[in-house]
Formats: C-alpha cells, structure tokens, sequence
C-alpha cells in the first residue's frame, strides 16, 4: 500500500513541479475564462434576460449564471493539456520512465489523471476567487461543497483526454483534433446559455445540447455552487468517468502507435 | 524460465519474435547475458535492437517468445522482472525543467520506494556519480556527459540486477562516450553489475566482453567478442561478414583502415558527427577498428 501512495504522490508532485515551473500556463488558463466573465458577459448581460432556473432562487445576473460553465472550461482545457503534455511525452520519450515502473500500467494512468485534476482545481479555484471579488458570489460553503463535484469533472474530462490521445499519431495531428472536441463541447452545452433558451432557438441544437455530456458536468457543479444535488448529472458523470477511463487504459499502449505508424 | 528469483542469468531471451504487421522486425532471437558481465548487442540500424529493447522494458507485449530478467518471467511475473531492470534509453528521458534530484525523486516514487529510502539512496547514487553538487541543477543546465549520469544514477536507485543502456553514447562527444563506456563497465566490475550494453559502434566493444549480434532481426552471432573473430580478419571485417552489409555502407570499408574519420562499419546512416568521430587525441584506425578485439586469443 505504501509502494502504491508513494508512486501517487511522486507522479503528483511532479506535476505540481512543472506546474509551478510554468507559470504562464497557470495565467493563461485563467486569462480566457476572466475574458468571458468580464469582456463577453458584460455584452451579453443586457440582451440576455435569465429566468428563474434551478438553482437558482432568484433573477440572476449573466455573470452569476457563466460562472460553472467557465469553472468547466478550465476544466475541460487543462484536461485536454494533460493529454497533450502526453502525447508530447510519448513523443519526447519520458512516457517511458513512466511505463517501465513496475506498478500496473493502470495505476499509473489512474495517477496521472488524478495529478492532472488536482492541478486543474487550483486553477478553478483561483478564478473563482477572481470571480468572487467581481460580484459572483455563491455561498461560501458551495465553494467547500463544489470541491468533490469539480474534481469528478476534472477526472472525466482528463480521462476524455486521454482516451482521446490515444488515437493520437502525432502531436501535430493534436490540435485539429481538439478544434473537434473542445469548441463543440463547450458551445453546444449549457454553460453559456441555459437550455431552455437554447430550445427556443432550435430544437435540434437543444437536444445536441441535452445529451452533451458537458451539459451534465456544467449543472453539476452549478448545483453543488448552490449547495444543490443534481442527482441525474451525477450519475452521468460518475458513469462516464469510470467508462472513459476503463478505455483510455485499456486503449493506451505504445505497441499499438509503433504498430500504427508502421502500417 | 520464468518461475523463480534464482537464476544464473540476468536476462533470458527465448526465441522471441515481433513483428509490425507483416514486417518481421525480429525472427526467433534467443540468446542469455550472464550476471556480472558486460554484454554488448551489436547490430546496424535497423536490426531490431530498439524492438527488442522496448519488448525488454515492457513497452511493447511479448508476441511471441520468453524473456526473463534474473529468473524472473516478464510474461508472468512483470513486476518482479521489472524491479530488477534499470534502463538508460537512447533518447534522453529526464525532465529538463526539473532539478537533478527531482528527477531522480521522481523515478523513486515510481518504484514506490519509500521517502527515507529514496533520500539515502539518492544521496548515495550521486556521490558514486560524482554528481552531488548538481543535485539542485536543472537537467537542462547539464551537459550531455553529466545527463546520461543523471541516467544512470536514476537507473540504479532502486538496485537493479541488470542494467539496460541502449546507444546509451549516442549524441556524446568523443571523450564523453568514451568515459561513459569505461564508467559503465567499472560498475561491473566493483559492483558486479550485469550489463546489456546496445551499439552500432564497434570501438564500445572489448575482447573479453560477450557480445551479440543482431541482423535484420536475427541474431547472427554470439560468445565472447575476441573468439568471433575469424582469423585475418578485424573486428570490423568479422561484423561486415556476420551482417552480409559490404558494399552497402561504410562496412565495406571495414577491413580496411579506416574509410572515414570515425565512421562505422554497422552505420547505414551515420547517426551523428558526435557519435562517429574518434578521440581527438586518439588514432582513428585504432577508433574504428576496435583495438581490443585485435588481441583475440586473449581470452
């Protein structure tokens, strides 16, 4: 048991080593939600009228209302980075060291996935102190109580990325990719604009919307920044995580690049 | 092969083959490298070393065959196999950002040694490397020569029986390469340490080392170095003969003095000017021809 925590912690610290050794990864993860909540928000806020909506117990502000869904884009960049640093490191080679460690191949991806969203929650938590003294202001212990719901959506959305990787060839290839994940992801769901909306809209995009599982991870932490349950979106997440998860472990294996570039 | 701890062998490697697809990357190897002795794997570019490396570390499955690090089956029991083999690859594998002892921290907490451990160990580790005053360096601030004793250093923390360098000289100036090889086989022989030292570089190899070589994916020859030298022949010449590569490359030349400052008999493409150039301050005949083979009847 010792052998298999001090592996975990190993593999964390060393990200937190090369996190705290780029600095301008951690401003720039906050600069592009502060410049949705503060430049895109303030546009939006006048022409956006947000109706009562769980969980909210009265009118809120735009702001008030984008807050989760940026959380969830931090989120869901820094899980897609931690996949891209993975690629990088297959390609670099220091994804040996990892993978000729005696412990289970499975352990080890587990851990990194747990590094990376633990770092991503630093980051999530800076901006919502931001947020904070910018007038969003859930309950204080929301904060405390979103902690387990944002670091299920740091791991489903890092387990997404890696799986994703996996099928990766080269780190060029990585950002087309990306252009098909993320900006979907995130625009089809329900962090900018409430879904209802989105159904008077379109009915097609309402639907594209209702199944995105981004939709799920955003309202679950929007309820637990309300000190609600969103038992539907938990379950969703929980689900998908370990399913991800199952095959991003199951799917990664460097025979399988060698065998592809080969072919 | 592949039940118990106890084993006259670091490394067993029972008719192992892999294949890309339909290309055959290596065809029935079997071969052993004895505890305690430097064994060097020749081979050309492409004869399959890095396949078998990586089927060795485990990145890749076993498709076909055994292998087996100090009795221990990596088919069957990987992880007692693993914690027995320390790796330098050919690609430097530190992290640049991190300093000397956070990497090797790292490779502790990977092996689950626990903190106390790691501290005496890695204290230990550097000073034997004569690394203990870069330990707060970053790896990026290091030469090449000092990176690949990072490596080492980093290899050996958690007390290997067999240690793995593959091209483990490459991209090295001369004196660097040379003085990495002459370390390396030190620990053999203070520290009894079983090497399998991987090459396309014919002066990396000795007379009284065991030797291996490895063509298009067989292997072609095997025994002590200075016996698979046939008589009137070099070192070089005996490889060009056993690879079937004259004419080809460079390995034509190999009988003769040397074709080209440094260049190899088993280099298709000459890898790097770093690798290939001789000492400076050395012959390059001496360079290419492998002087220590010379002898033959030595051993």
């Amino acid at each position: 048991m010792i052998t298999y925590w001090e592996c975990l912690r190993g593999i964390v610290l060393r990200e937190w080593l090369r996190f705290v050794q780029q600095r301008s990864r951690f401003f720039s993860a906050l600069v592009r939600p502060l410049l949705w909540l503060v430049v895109f928000a303030a546009g939006f806020r006048a022409a956006l009228g947000i109706a009562i909506i769980e969980p909210y117990e009265t009118y809120i502000t735009y702001e008030t209302y984008i807050v989760p869904g940026l959380t969830c884009m931090i989120l869901l960049f820094n899980g897609m980075q931690g996949s891209l640093s993975m690629v990088y490191d297959r390609e670099m080679g220091s994804m040996r060291v990892l993978l000729t460690s005696p412990l289970p191949r499975s352990f080890l991806l587990a851990s990194k996935l747990v590094a990376t969203a633990l770092i991503s929650l630093l980051q999530v938590y800076a901006f919502l102190a931001i947020a904070w003294f910018y007038g969003v202001q859930p309950p204080l212990l929301g904060l405390l109580v979103a902690l387990p719901a944002l670091l299920l959506v740091a791991l489903l959305l890092s387990a997404l990325g890696l799986l994703l990787s996996n099928g990766i060839r080269q780190l060029e290839n990585f950002a087309g990719v990306m252009n098909f994940v993320i900006f979907p992801m995130f625009f089809l769901s329900s962090a900018l604009y409430p879904l209802w909306k989105m159904r008077e809209a379109s009915e097609w995009l309402y639907w594209i919307c209702a199944i995105n599982p981004f939709s799920y991870a955003v309202e679950l932490v929007r309820h637990a920044l309300y000190l609600r349950l969103a038992p539907t979106a938990l379950l969703v997440c929980l689900s998908l995580t370990l399913l991800f998860s199952v095959l991003a472990v199951i799917s990664f294996n460097p025979q399988h690049a060698a065998l592809r570039r080969s072919a | 092969m592949g039940g118990g701890g106890y084993a006259m062998n670091a490394l067993e490697v029972a008719d192992v083959a892999f294949a890309y697809g339909e290309r055959k990357a290596l065809d029935g190897v079997n071969f052993t490298a004895a505890k305690g002795r430097f064994t060097a794997l020749l081979g050309p570019n492409g004869a399959g070393k890095s396949t078998l490396i990586a089927l060795l570390t485990r990145l890749y499955d076993l498709q076909q065959g055994q292998i087996s690090i100090a009795g221990f089956s990596l088919r069957d029991a990987p992880r007692k196999a693993l914690v027995r083999l320390g790796v330098v690859f050919q690609q430097s594998t530190l992290d640049l950002d991190l300093t000397v002892e956070q990497n090797l921290r790292y490779h502790a907490a990977l092996h689950g040694m626990p903190r106390q451990v790691a501290s005496e160990r890695i204290e230990l580790e550097l000073q034997r490397q004569q690394l203990s005053e870069r330990r707060r360096s970053k790896v990026r601030e290091l030469n090449g020569g000092h990176r690949r004793r990072v490596e080492i250093a980093r290899a050996l923390l958690h007390r290997p029986d067999l240690l793995l360098l593959d091209e483990a000289s490459a991209g090295l100036d001369p004196a660097s390469r040379q003085a990495l090889n002459q370390h390396v086989r030190m620990l053999c022989q203070e520290r009894g340490m079983s090497v399998l030292w991987t090459t396309h570089l014919l002066d990396e190899v000795r007379a009284d080392d065991d030797l291996l070589v490895l063509n298009r994916g067989r292997l072609v020859a095997q025994g002590r170095a200075a016996t698979l030298v046939a008589e009137g022949e070099d070192l070089a010449a005996s490889f060009a003969r056993l690879t079937g590569n004259d004419g080809q490359s460079s390995v034509s030349d190999a009988g003769d003095a040397p074709p080209q400052r440094g260049a190899t008999p088993f280099a298709v493409e000459p890898a790097s000017t770093d690798t290939i150039m001789p000492e400076p301050r050395g012959d390059a005949a001496q360079h290419t021809s492998a002087p220590p083979v010379s002898g033959r009847n030595r051993s």
